[in-house]
């Protein structure tokens, strides 16, 4: 149900790697949870962030969201597309969809993420 | 008389099925020893009484002084039509319009009132109200503060004094620092008032243009009936306009219920505080109007929203709807210019040694008297006319200064009584 | 249906203007507007039709039962705008409470602010109360500043204010305004306090404990007197959320219960309609150890009449004046009308009509907690889930049937919320027949669920699309 190649917050961000860089968006679940995305606000781009620190936030017709960067790293790219065209993330929570990408990440604080099978317990666990 | 429709026995009937067996079981949660007993209070009285009992306290106030008191509060002329329209009890009995299909009249309203909000002040968006022009400024201040991630707030030592001790009030527990000034330096706005407490008129296009070089917003207090004549705050530049809306066809009342207008730029919306209307369609492709924006409130994003504000003054927004469609943009001018030519007429009656600034001034001017202002509208109490503000009572100018506010109300021959009266009673 | 604007002909007017008397003369023209000021351009009878049609398309406590769950919105009686709109209080020049050689001028207004005050500190336990703030939420923020003056005063150094989970949006929103952390407190079970999670909670660092009472589950809160005491232990001051005071009011007040400032919403409890969001007012009642610090001028009586004087710790102003003066005759009218067994009558009917619906809906829509309620009750719309079927679509099945929707999705602690406060002014008769309504709709709900979906079908408008204007954000007409 959740991609294998990701990990996953507890906040229900998931983050990629791809090589040099990784790439972070939010989870189909939390996609489902929200509804309609009207509104992305983006990070600062060159921004230097810490795990858990608020980076974005993702507004619905009836909710609001703060976005938490997975793990600590530089803000190297963000998905301007987000800010003309926010129902890509509910179309494409995974490709189209991504948020912002990082770059001299703190690759020991991954560990710290889910798989995609913990990811799955973990909403099963919240749905009950 | 407490309104209530049920008889005795349909509460008995009511209680039965509940099963309870009286008013008093439906309360046993409450502690008996914090019940507080019969209250002391005076006894009930019927719609006649009280009506007298009102009306008498009502004429203890003195409404029938001829009045040049203004200091941010103008006694225009309000057309029959808005109290009319108003007191109609789908506007008057609503809420909050959370269920859109059943409040179309309100969210229309709402919608065609930023329309002439943002018509008037030449800005991109308007919300659906807040409270009064001084608790708007406060809110024009955090919003800066949000956008700008600075804590320096600068306003002009000609801002009202009432909305100045307002701010401050409202954010003393906030460490920000709140200065008098207009300098943009590191500043997360300068906060301008045109006209201002003391009726002159200024230009802050070159202002504007330093607030952004800067990194500052520039935020006008304006007001609403002098923007049928006077540059917007648009035209100059200013990134959030806000107001006091009484102006607009909304009674004196002692001091509330008001109404405090803020609009702003398109880019800075989402920081915006309040309610705000927009159209789209049903269905069936209909237009139709709903709230929106609403993850920026307190109801979805509580400690984090951009106000805490719930209930704002939306009965008072649509008087001023009403207002600036009866008058229309002839009528605005119309009005605005009379203010003017009024004012300076008066002026013009005055020794011009009295007069205390040297500039345009719209609706209000300040005279500097040879003796204590206080005394001086004792004196013009006995002759029935309420002379004005005296600025020390405010804190905001010399004793010997007072504010003469001159609306279209004021005629020809009250302007020559009142100026003939001040000269006798300054030299009696 | 037109815009105002769609209606405008360039020459029409609404108000003809006197001429002008006096010389005509201009401000310099670099001060003067060179934008069109567009304006409509319509007569008056265009204005009266558009707003008399406009009014129309919405429902008020004067055409539909409203039961709006935490807005208490009862009938408010006429007399009451009738009094508000007395020349003398209507027309009264506000700066003629600035300076003490007009204050003469306006001793009605300042008798009636003294004595609105005193009926208010008695209905509220409270020792003082002030007429300043412009709404609840107003209050709150007035409430909460007091608190903030209080503890730098002592030179406690304290940052945290609870509130619970059920609480209204503008409690966290209010204090964190007012410069605190909040730190929400989850509810237990039953639907009251979490004790152990607010034992935990509390600590040093607490400067207050925001409570509203009966809390949003329509439950009083059993503990609110231990919750005090344990508060006032570590000097942390309680605040009563005026919001659900209808459901009390006569029989119990906040200050008996240990509540240190509250505020009163004099829309909801005390008579003022509520004008499609506003004005209200949000007086607020403190106790001896706040008094010190109310906003200021505050009004006294002395042998010569009413004067006004300023806190000598005054945390400034909070209103330009004395607030929402008009809502405030209102409130003062109602309450002397009613007198203390007029109060009474109000909270034990409010309190029987909520337990009457819920007595004759519990079958159908399961309350969220067990056993009686105060003044409103919270059903929840799960068990037609499997049905494709949430609140969102009993609310808007409900206009259909002539009802304004009970609040839904609120509270936030209970799913599919259904929150039904009638009030007392509602008869049984009007109960009767929205409760056969919603037990109409459960029925269809299972069998025939695309009806509600369908709904609403008979307002002006159908379902609108909330994601489209969000998106768009046309908040001008922009022709």
């Amino acid at each position: 149900m959740f991609p294998d190649d990701l990990y996953y917050t507890e906040d229900h961000e998931w983050i990629r790697d791809e090589g040099s860089e990784y790439v972070v968006g939010i989870t189909s679940y939390a996609v489902e949870q929200l509804g309609d995305i009207t509104y992305v606000e983006l990070p600062e781009l060159g921004a230097d962030v810490i795990r858990g620190e608020t980076v974005a936030t993702v507004e619905s017709v009836k909710a609001a969201s703060d976005v938490y960067s997975p793990v600590g790293g530089h803000i190297c790219e963000v998905n301007d597309f987000l800010e003309s065209r926010p129902e890509l993330v509910n179309e494409d929570p995974y490709g189209e969809g991504w948020f912002f990408k990082l770059d001299s990440v703190r690759v020991s604080e991954l560990n710290k993420l889910m798989k995609a099978d913990a990811y799955e317990a973990y909403i099963k666990s919240l749905e009950k | 008389m407490s309104w209530i429709a049920n008889t005795e026995d349909e509460q008995r009937e009511m209680l039965r099925r509940i099963g309870a067996s009286s008013l008093e079981d439906l309360f046993t949660v409450i502690p008996e020893e914090v019940r507080s007993g019969r209250l002391a209070l005076p006894g009930s009285m019927s719609e006649f009484a009280i009506r007298e009992h009102c009306a008498e306290l009502a004429k203890k106030n003195d409404t029938s002084l001829v009045s040049f008191l203004g200091g941010g509060y103008y006694d225009h002329f309000i057309p029959a039509a808005i109290d009319a329209l108003v007191s109609r009890g789908e506007f008057l009995t609503a809420y909050t319009p959370y269920q859109a299909e059943c409040a179309q009249g309100t969210l229309q309203a709402i919608y065609e009132y930023q329309t002439a909000i943002c018509r008037l002040t030449d800005m991109e968006f308007a919300n659906a109200s807040l409270y009064d022009g001084g608790t708007a400024v406060f809110e024009a201040t955090t919003m800066a503060v949000r956008i700008t991630n600075r804590r320096r707030i600068q306003c002009s030592p000609t801002l009202n004094p009432i909305y100045r001790r307002l701010l401050e009030t409202h954010t003393f527990n906030l460490g920000l620092q709140i200065q008098t000034g207009v300098d943009p330096v590191g500043a997360a706005c300068v906060i301008v008032q045109n006209p201002s407490f003391r009726g002159t008129v200024s230009d802050y296009t070159d202002l504007a243009q330093r607030c952004h070089e800067a990194g500052a917003l520039l935020v006008v207090v304006f007001n609403p009936v002098s923007l049928g004549l006077l540059k917007t705050p648009g035209e100059m530049g200013a990134d959030i306009a806000v107001a006091e809306g009484q102006s607009l066809g909304i009674p004196l009342s002692f001091g509330g219920p008001y109404l405090g207008i803020l609009a702003t730029k398109r880019e800075y919306v989402r920081k915006m505080p309040g309610r705000l209307a927009a159209a789209t369609v049903d269905h069936k492709g209909l237009r139709g109007f709903v709230l929106t924006l609403q993850a920026r409130e307190q109801h979805i994003r509580r400690e984090k929203a951009m106000s805490n504000i719930c209930s704002n003054e939306a009965l008072c927004a649509l008087r001023a709807l009403i207002y600036l469609c009866l008058l229309g943009p002839q009528g605005l001018k119309e009005v605005a210019h009379q203010c003017y030519a009024k004012t300076e007429y008066l002026k013009r009656l005055l020794p011009a040694e009295w007069l205390a600034d040297n500039a345009t001034t719209f609706n209000e001017f300040v005279v500097r008297l040879p003796i204590s202002a206080d005394q001086v509208v004792e004196r013009m109490l006995t002759r029935g006319i309420v002379a004005g503000l005296p600025l020390h009572s405010v804190g905001a100018g010399e004793p010997t200064e007072l504010l003469i506010a001159v609306t279209e109300k004021k005629t020809r021959g009250q302007l020559e009584f009142f100026a003939q009266s001040l000269r006798e009673v300054v030299c009696s | 249906m037109q815009l105002i604007f769609e209606l405008s002909k360039k020459g029409r007017r609404g108000v003809q203007i006197d001429p002008l008397d006096v010389p005509d003369v201009s401000p310099p023209s670099h001060l003067c507007r060179h934008t069109d000021l567009r304006l409509p351009e319509v007569t008056e009878l265009d204005v009266v039709r558009h707003f008399t049609r406009l009014s129309r398309r919405n429902f008020g406590v004067d055409t539909n039962f409203y039961p709006l769950g935490s807005c208490t919105m009862k009938y408010n009686p006429k007399v009451m705008d009738r009094i508000a709109a007395e020349p003398g209080f209507a027309q009264l020049h506000p700066h003629l409470s600035s300076c003490p050689a007009f204050l003469k001028e306006c001793q009605g207004a300042l008798a009636l602010i003294y004595h609105l005050e005193r009926l208010l500190a008695e209905i509220g336990g409270m020792d003082a109360v002030t007429l300043q703030p412009i709404a609840g939420a107003h209050g709150e923020l007035t409430g909460t500043l007091l608190i903030a003056a209080y503890h730098k005063d002592k030179r406690n150094e304290k940052d945290l204010v609870l509130v619970p989970d059920s609480a209204h949006g503008t409690n966290p929103a209010s204090a964190a305004i007012a410069g605190f952390k909040v730190v929400e407190v989850p509810s237990a079970p039953d639907g009251t306090l979490d004790r152990e999670a607010f034992r935990a909670a509390l600590t040093e660092r607490v400067a207050a404990v925001m409570l509203t009472c009966p809390n949003t589950h329509g439950l009083f809160e059993p503990a609110v007197q231990q919750i005090a005491e344990m508060a006032h232990a570590v000097d942390a001051l309680m605040y009563y959320d005026g919001a659900n005071l209808n459901a009390i009011v006569g029989r119990c007040r906040p200050g008996d219960l240990g509540f240190d400032v509250m505020h009163f919403n004099l829309h909801k409890t005390f008579a003022t309609p509520h004008g499609m969001g506003g004005p209200g007012a949000g007086p607020v009642g403190v106790n001896e150890k706040l008094a010190p610090y109310l906003p200021g001028p505050r009004v006294t009586k002395t042998e010569e009449g009413y004067e006004l004087s300023e806190p000598i710790k005054s945390i400034g102003k909070i209103a330009p004046f004395f607030g929402n003066f008009l809502v405030a005759v209102r409130a003062y009218a109602y309450i002397r009308m009613l007198g203390a067994e007029g109060l009474e009558a109000v909270s034990a009917n409010a309190v029987l009509n909520a337990n009457y619906v819920l007595s004759r809906l519990r079958e159908y829509f399961p309350p969220a907690f067990q056993g009686n309620c105060m003044h409103e009750c919270v059903l929840s719309a799960v068990p037609f889930l499997q049905h494709g079927v949430k609140a969102l679509d009993f609310a808007k099945a409900l206009l259909d049937k002539g009802f304004h929707a009970p609040t839904v999705y609120f509270p936030l602690t209970v799913k599919e919320s259904l929150m039904i406060e009638p009030t007392e002014t509602e008869s049984r008769d009007t109960l009767d027949a929205f409760c056969d309504a919603m037990i109409e709709l459960a029925r269809d709900a299972s069998e025939s669920p695309e009806k509600l979906h369908a709904a609403p079908t008979t307002t002006p408008v159908g379902r609108l699309d909330e994601v489209r204007a969000a998106r768009e954000l046309n908040c001008i007409y922009p022709a």
